[in-house]
């Protein structure tokens, strides 16, 4: 396996142990105390609901962008990374609204450990999509002069990990009421 | 072996005691013959002139057999002393026995209080005693305790009896002894729990029934200006 | 964690055609070597940290009140801070960098036959996190309230808020210090593992490749997969502390236990970590000096990773009598003895390797069969504690302590020490001198006997942990155990003393010292092929091939006891 590639699937894993950590942490909590419930009902199902929907689609863009690499094609390969950051982008400002409105409703992180589960798992969650945002601007602009486009797929990985970590905190934070 | 230098003050502290001298025996026995073989390989096979060593793999089955047998015979042993331990676990740990009498424990930043029952040897009523620093049991009677802590972690430990528990706040756990001996000895916080964790001793006083019965009375709290004590808050915690 | 960012600047990687200067030399290098060189140096400087806390806190343990030279007096505050940082810097800063980072990074690259790391870059980033998270840890000390006290574990709630810890800010900069640490070393084991997967010498397979080797990179996976939950906690209590988050308070709904288990769920697995790169250390070198082939190679390897596989199933050893449900507690005892199998293995297979030798009794051998003697004891006792019905009484005595120094000694001390005198001569091409490495030897393991012997004793009298005066307590002051307290500090004073001369050696030699030959102890692996000590670039004559394993000494076909790996084997036998 390419080294670039090998190192990503690595650096995957050690995170998948990170996350893991965090949701098992909650999914203990939960068990435990099935009055969260109460304070779940005010997530806001829909805007996590349209954030997974987004990313998703940004997702289905790495795809394409890696596709277009492989054929060699750096502009179109550029373009569809681009796309992708844009998804990021979008995931981060439905983001801020939600917790905007959540924190004036005077849920916040320190109001119930539902919420500091809340906050900050999501949080990290967050962290990583900026990382993975900026990760792309590199390589696509490299990739638009036709540079390191083997890049492209690496990136991509790393989003769908980002993606699929959004996944499981989707049902966990938002649908289980 | 453990006896020769803490005295032995519950029913189960013998067989702790014991369990340590069978494991002591075990992996004595282990550790001195691989010290052995150890060290005289090294004497029998210290280089000398013009003699070239051994080309050994070690993977035929003839050779694999030297270290495939300890390794069967450290899974007998290990499974020996596991049933031990765990029998002993069980006693101490799992199975409570019926009790004479209750005594709450609580541990905070840097103190423990002893909440007795009293002369009538229920707790929470009028005539509860509560010490610091200083627990009342009788000889011969089973105990349960229950274990809570106002801050931090602490823990109870009772060399004596070997006994130990850690107390975490928000929880109450309960736990047993039975003294057989009397006497005072100390009580140790042995969870780190803040710059106080080293003067934070307590005594336990071991009493004979009458010695017992009198601490009782001569302490006890005159009913008319008593109020009642209330139970450690137990704000829910994880079971 | 932008890594990625950097992670394929790797392969563009040129080598520089330029004279470097002093910074880039030895500063800013990308080079797998001067990286080595720095986390040793760094390991080294840490150790005398590490060092100085256990001298300052031994001493107030022997001579309660006095006023320790050097440091003054120990107050109930200092002692916690001064015991939690040892603890923190011995494991963390000194035994992590030194057996994994520095030797990795120096031996990876050598003993596989490439010119570098696959990613320098990362590599060099690394190292900079890591010194960061040591200058962090270091200047908790000097913050208002103190470095934080409450034990390398950090259970909360104490560690979670300042009005039960009082020392508020080193609380949360020991907590980052750790954080960092972590990532550092997340992004090193990402390193080590791509490089031995991808950059191999041309036929070096699988089981051609050097225990120690082996060893570093299990141990690299066995630490990525398990740190992550504890990075998890450790954000979970960053805002416990900061925010006035309740993941640990029970006030709050949250439960102090779970760090616990985040905690060891790590902390076991933690201590294989740093027990088999020791392990690898010790099978090199005995192979080398009994001129043997190691006894059943590939049983070496499966019993370590029998021995990590199994440490992720052992964690709540430490917490049978922590509030978990006791029934809980007998799985886990089962799960700790069955631990002593393969380990026990590993040790067997060792003893079995100097059957038949030609055993030579130089420095780094007798190091390296220091640790197994020793090792023994520590593993043993570790017997008493996985028995859920002894631990009762064990838990948090002096006993645990003098068991976890019985492993963690010989790892970190005894491991690094066969180490630095083994490969002395190729790190800095100068030989070391003997005489000098046997006198330190027999100064460092004679004292350190006498030390942790009498810390077994008082464990058995029930002396327990993290106590700064045990005045306190009229049963803990019988008659002896304050002479057995005293004799084991002045033993440390005794063992300090001797490192004076492993450090004036190890800088006279490395000045001073007569030049290195390629390959002073005829041995196999790769590494003695490149010149001592290697430039950059690490094989000027060409990146070598492979031919065969590395443990072949004393071949019957041979004239010569040894048969470097890069020997073809078309080359006529010297018989
Ligand atoms: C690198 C360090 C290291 C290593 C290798 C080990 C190895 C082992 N440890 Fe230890 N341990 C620590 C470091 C280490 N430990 C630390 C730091 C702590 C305390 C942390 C703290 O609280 O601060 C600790 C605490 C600790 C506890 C918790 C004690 C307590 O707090 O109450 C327990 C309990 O089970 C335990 C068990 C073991 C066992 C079973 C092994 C086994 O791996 C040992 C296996 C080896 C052998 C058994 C020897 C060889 C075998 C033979 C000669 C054959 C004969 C044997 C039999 C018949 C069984 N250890
Ligand atoms: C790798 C781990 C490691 C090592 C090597 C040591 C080494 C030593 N430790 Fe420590 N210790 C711990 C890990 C370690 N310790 C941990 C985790 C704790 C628990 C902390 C807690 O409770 O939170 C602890 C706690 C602890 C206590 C218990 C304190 C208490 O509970 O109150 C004591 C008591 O005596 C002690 C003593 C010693 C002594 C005398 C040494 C001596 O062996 C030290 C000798 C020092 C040196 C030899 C350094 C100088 C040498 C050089 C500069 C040479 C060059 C260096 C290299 C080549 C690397 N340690
Ligand atoms: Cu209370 Cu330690
Ligand atoms: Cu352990």
């Amino acid at each position: 396996m390419p080294t670039g590639r090998l190192a990503v699937w690595w650096l995957i894993a050690s995170e998948i142990v990170i996350f893991g950590g965090v949701l098992g942490a909650y999914l203990m909590h939960r068990l435990g105390h099935p009055e969260w419930a109460n304070q779940s009902m005010h997530t806001s199902t829909w805007k996590g609901a349209l954030n997974t929907f987004i990313l998703l689609t940004s997702s289905l863009s790495a795809v394409l962008a890696h596709n277009a690499a492989s054929r060699g094609d750096g502009k179109r390969a550029a373009k569809l990374l681009w796309a992708t950051i844009g998804g990021g982008a979008a995931f981060l400002v439905v983001k801020s609204f939600e917790w905007t409105a959540e924190i004036k409703a005077g849920y916040t992180i320190s109001s119930n450990t539902f919420w500091s589960f809340y906050y900050t798992a999501a949080g990290i969650h967050g962290l990583h999509v900026i990382a993975g945002m900026i990760v792309m601007m590199f390589v696509a602009a490299d990739a638009a002069k036709g540079k390191e486009l083997q890049r492209v797929e690496n990136a991509g990985l790393y989003w769908h990990f980002v993606d699929l970590v959004w996944i499981f905190l989707f049902p966990l934070l938002y649908i289980a009421k | 072996m453990i006896d020769q230098y803490v005295e032995s003050a519950s029913t189960y502290a013998g067989d702790i005691d014991n369990v340590i001298l069978l494991i002591l025996a075990i992996v004595g026995f282990w550790f001195l013959l691989a010290q052995a073989v150890f060290f005289g390989l090294i004497f029998k096979f210290k280089a000398r002139p013009n003699v070239k060593a051994q080309y050994v793999s070690g993977e035929k089955p003839h050779e694999k057999r030297w270290v495939a047998l300890p390794h069967y015979a450290t899974l007998v042993f290990d499974v020996l002393i596991i049933v031990m331990a765990i029998k002993v676990w069980h006693e101490v740990k799992i199975n409570l026995p019926e009790a004479n009498s209750t005594v709450r424990v609580i541990a905070q930043q840097w103190a423990w209080t002893f909440v007795h029952p009293g002369p009538d040897n229920k707790l929470d009523t009028a005539d509860d005693i509560t010490t610091v620093d200083e627990l009342h049991v009788e000889l011969n009677k089973t105990y349960h305790f229950e274990l809570t802590s106002r801050d931090v972690l602490h823990s109870f430990s009772v060399p004596v009896f070997r006994l130990k528990q850690d107390a975490i706040p928000g929880r109450i756990i309960k736990g047993w002894f039975k003294p057989t001996q009397t006497g005072q000895f100390d009580i140790q916080c042995t969870e780190i729990c803040g710059i106080g964790h080293g003067i934070m001793p307590a005594r336990i006083v071991i009493e004979t029934e009458a010695a017992h019965r009198l601490w009782n009375q001569a302490n006890a709290p005159k009913l008319a200006d008593a109020a009642p004590t209330t139970p450690p808050t137990s704000a829910g915690g994880m079971p | 964690m932008s890594t990625a960012a950097h992670a394929d600047h790797g392969h563009d990687h040129a080598h520089a055609h330029h004279e470097p200067g002093f910074v880039e030399k030895y500063l800013w290098s990308t080079d797998h070597k001067m990286i080595a060189m720095q986390y040793l140096f760094t390991g080294m400087a840490m150790a005398l940290v590490g060092g100085f806390t256990v001298y300052a806190f031994r001493m107030q343990l022997a001579f309660p009140g006095m006023s320790v030279p050097g440091y003054g007096r120990v107050t109930a505050t200092d002692y916690n801070a001064l015991v939690t940082t040892h603890g923190s810097v011995m494991i963390f800063w000194v035994a992590m960098p030194v057996l994994i980072a520095a030797l990795g990074n120096y031996l990876i690259p050598l003993m596989i036959g490439c010119d570098d790391m696959v990613f320098p870059r990362l590599n060099r980033l690394s190292y900079q996190l890591f010194l960061i998270s040591a200058i962090i840890l270091v200047a908790s000390f000097y913050v208002p309230g103190g470095a934080f006290g409450g034990a390398w574990t950090s259970y909360p709630p104490l560690s979670a808020k300042a009005e039960y810890s009082l020392t508020g800010l080193g609380s949360s900069m020991w907590l980052f210090a750790v954080a960092l640490e972590f990532a550092a070393f997340l992004l090193g084991g990402i390193n080590f593992v791509t490089t031995v997967m991808n950059s191999r010498a041309p036929g070096m397979k699988m089981f051609d490749v050097p225990i120690v080797v082996w060893m570093i990179i299990i141990a690299s996976i066995l630490f990525m997969a398990s740190v992550g939950p504890l990075i998890a906690g450790a954000i979970m209590l960053m805002f416990d502390q900061q925010l006035g988050t309740g993941f640990f308070d029970p006030a709050k709904g949250g439960d102090p236990v779970l760090w616990q288990h985040l905690f060891w769920f790590f902390g076991h697995p933690e201590v294989y970590v740093v027990l088999l790169p020791a392990m690898g250390i010790v099978a090199e070198i005995i192979t080398v000096f009994s001129r043997k082939k190691l006894f059943a190679y590939k049983t070496v390897l499966y019993t370590a990773i029998g021995t990590g596989v199994l440490s992720f199933f052992v964690w709540a050893h430490h917490q049978f009598i922590a509030g978990i449900d006791p029934r809980m507690a007998n799985v886990f005892s089962v799960t700790t003895l069955l631990i002593s199998i393969p380990v026990a293995e590993m040790v067997f297979v060792y003893i079995g390797t100097l059957y038949g030798g030609s055993i030579r009794l130089t420095t780094p051998m007798l190091w390296a069969l220091a640790f197994i003697a020793e090792f023994l004891l520590g593993g043993v006792t570790g017997i008493f504690l996985g028995a859920s019905g002894a631990d009762i009484y064990f838990h948090d005595t002096y006993f645990v302590v003098a068991h976890f120094h019985y492993t963690f000694f010989p790892i970190a001390f005894i491991g690094s020490f066969a180490a630095i005198t083994y490969w002395f001569p190729k790190m800095f091409g100068k030989m070391m001198n003997e005489t000098w490495g046997k006198v330190h030897f027999w100064g460092t393991i004679i004292p350190f006997n006498f030390i942790f012997i009498p810390l077994f004793l008082l464990g058995i009298r029930g002396d327990h942990r993290r106590i700064y005066d045990y005045r306190h307590f009229p049963d803990l002051m019988k008659a002896g155990m304050q002479d057995l307290r005293i004799l084991a500090t002045i033993s440390l004073l005794v063992l300090l003393a001797f490192q004076v001369v492993f450090l004036v050696n190890f800088f006279v030699s490395l000045f001073r010292g007569p030049k290195a030959p390629m390959n002073p102890w005829n041995a196999n692996t790769l590494e003695w092929q490149a010149p001592s000590p290697p430039p950059h670039g690490n094989f000027p004559q060409g990146l070598p091939n492979v031919y065969r394993g590395p443990y072949e000494y004393s071949h019957p076909d041979r004239k010569d006891d040894y048969w470097p790996q890069t020997e073809p084997a078309s080359e006529p036998a010297k018989t």
